[in-house]
């Protein structure tokens, strides 16, 4: 805030206004300051402010003296900033509102809106500089900022000033995020104790609901879409974990969530399309298509077993094709019709054809 | 004399409008947080720890659809579900090696691993929500405690009680013996020959009859060494079709 001087407001020859914008607050720093309602006007050389009750107290930093600037967006109960960063001020600046301040950047608060507006228009001054062709009187080029001599050590020293505010920003981002959800965390327990007098114990919204609303039924069609090739591609089946995979991967975003999958595979037989769900005994969830008939695959895979004499789940998996945990599946329910026997131990799980059932 | 505005049709109107103005003051104010605070969620776990928490105290899930409230404003879902995909993938890749069991820090690494230098930072915490979630799918993923850690379970393997007693004893020295289980669990031979057999043939352990003494049962589940191994090309490919 030391970087303002007074001046009359008015505008030197060569120097035009851009914008300006009633209802404007400046803050030094982060800190409130008496000035909180005036004009705030852009000149091609300038950002003036007046003060709305008094229009004695007016105040001037050169456009020259403006390192960068940022938009803070509005919050609840707050308006939209700019935060502007400035150069430091020169030894023989003329006198102003403050005649030191800690802090190297000011911020402008628009209670009146316009932010979005001025932020653009100054940022174009900023860009065109204008000030640099259009010499004005000598008592603002003395202010001109920064001699070229001292640049560098300036520039070092602002920047570990924008780094040292940005750690700061992000320190005070982290807690106003801590804040801002205790906040909605009342606010939430308000609203539910509300539905709650209302008798509404259980909102009903999409995750309550479970299976059967608009969303998963849709999803059901979209499912029977993109996966009817991957299952011709893979025997038919499919592990529900690795549909969850495969659609989660192409989606790239607005992912499903397991429950969402499930809930939508679960309507599947009931809107007629040619995919099902299927739960094994073992609690193992696939996906088939209606066309595909696992009975008959047992047949194929009591051939399979019968011409090595026996297999493990691993080793039919690696013959046919498959993944381990459908091997499995295929194998325990051709068990389960009687057409193969199991030899469990320590080795392992073998399956041997069901002599007992074809030579008695 | 008829009275308007008075009788059980105009009060339940005037609640209901009451209601929907509620409604829309929370979503408003929902909407602000979540413009505000999106990228934190996805940037800081701490964050999202404590954002789990308050949901969790007012009996709301942000997980359970990502078509939900919670989910599509914060984006928290996608976060979780992708994260559910690489967990996924990791344990497949792994399951020949370790059976279908997998320690918290070894699943953590390699997910890390996995997400490459410039993804969003992961906490175990973010894990274990994760996985809570794939149970749904039916495929067996499990949360066991052990020692001061997690085994994570992606295997429809059945394991109950004994088992995972005897996994947490194995977790020690990442290898157990018979005469160990009886004398810390008191148990007798036949009941850890059993629970010891069926570990072996879900293959989760490895038997080691050339150890000194008696039959070392090892799970390499808790291998330390085979923590750095990366999963090679090979695995990966095996893992999903």
């Amino acid at each position: 805030m030391d970087r303002f001087v007074w001046t009359s407001g008015l505008l030197e020859i060569n120097e035009t206004l851009v914008i300006q914008q009633r209802g404007v607050r400046i803050y030094d720093g982060e800190e409130k300051i008496k000035f909180d309602a005036g004009t705030l006007l852009l000149s091609t050389h300038r950002l003036i402010w007046r003060d709305q009750k008094n229009h004695e107290c007016c105040m001037a930093i050169l456009l020259s003296q403006i390192v960068f600037i940022e938009e803070q967006a509005a919050g609840i109960g707050k308006s939209a900033k700019i935060v502007v960063h400035l150069h430091p001020a020169p030894p023989n600046k003329e006198p102003g509102p403050f005649q030191s301040s800690k802090n190297s950047y000011i911020k402008l608060s628009f209670k009146e809106h316009g932010q979005i507006e001025f932020y653009r228009r100054l940022s174009e001054e900023m860009t065109q500089r204008r000030w640099e062709n259009m010499p004005v009187s000598q008592s603002l080029q003395t202010n001109r900022g920064p001699q070229p001599g001292r640049i560098r050590a300036v520039g070092i020293v602002g920047i570990e000033r924008k780094l040292e505010e940005k750690r700061k920003e992000t320190d005070k981002n982290i807690s106003e995020a801590f804040e801002d959800l205790s906040k909605l965390m009342i606010k939430t327990i308000r609203f539910k104790s509300y539905l709650l007098s209302m008798g509404i114990a259980n909102p009903v919204t999409r995750e309550t609901y479970g299976s059967g609303t608009q969303y998963h039924m849709q999803l059901a069609k979209q499912l029977a879409g993109i996966l009817q090739v991957p299952l011709e591609e893979r025997g038919g089946i499919m592990s529900l974990t690795e549909v969850y995979c495969l659609v989660n991967r192409a989606r790239g975003m607005e992912l499903l969530s397991p429950e969402d999958l499930v809930n939508a595979c679960k309507m599947l037989e009931a809107l007629k399309l040619p995919l099902r769900l299927r739960v094994f005994d073992s609690g193992v969830m696939v996906i088939e298509l209606q066309s595909h008939k696992e009975e008959e695959m047992v047949a194929s895979a009591l051939e399979t077993v019968s011409e090595k004499g026996s297999l493990t789940s691993e080793e039919f998996a690696k013959l046919v094709g498959m993944s381990v945990l459908l091997a499995k599946e295929r194998l325990l329910l051709a068990e389960k019709m009687g057409h193969l026997c199991r030899d469990d131990s320590v080795e392992g799980l073998r399956f041997y054809p069901n002599l007992f059932m074809t030579q008695s | 004399m008829h009275r308007r505005g008075v009788g059980a049709g105009a009060i339940a109107k005037k609640k209901l409008a009451e209601m929907s103005k509620q409604l829309d003051m929370f979503k408003t104010n929902l909407e602000e947080f979540a413009s505000k605070h999106k990228q934190e969620i996805r940037k800081n776990p701490e964050f999202r720890v404590q954002f789990q928490d308050m949901c969790a105290t007012i009996g709301v899930d942000p997980l359970a659809s990502g078509k939900g409230f919670w989910s599509e404003m914060l984006g928290v879902g996608d976060f979780y579900y992708e994260l559910g995909v690489q967990i996924i993938e990791v344990c497949l890749a792994l399951k020949h090696r370790n059976g279908g069991l997998i320690t918290l820090e070894e699943l953590h690494q390699q997910v890390l691993k996995g997400r490459g230098k410039f993804a969003q930072d992961v906490s175990q915490d973010d894990l274990i929500r994760a996985i809570k979630k794939l149970k749904a799918l039916g495929t067996g993923f499990g949360i066991i405690p052990v020692g001061g850690t997690y085994l994570i379970q992606s295997v429809p393997a059945e394991l109950n009680m004994d088992h995972t007693v005897v996994l947490q004893l194995a977790e020690k020295n990442g290898y157990v013996t018979v005469s160990e289980i009886k004398a810390s669990l008191k148990w007798e031979t036949e009941r850890a020959r059993q629970v010891l057999e069926h570990l072996l043939k879900e293959g989760l352990a490895w038997l080691d009859l050339q150890a000194p003494g008696e039959a070392h049962y090892w799970l390499p589940a808790l291998f330390t060494d085979l923590y750095s191994q990366e999963i090679t090309a090979e695995e990966a490919r095996e893992a999903l079709p």
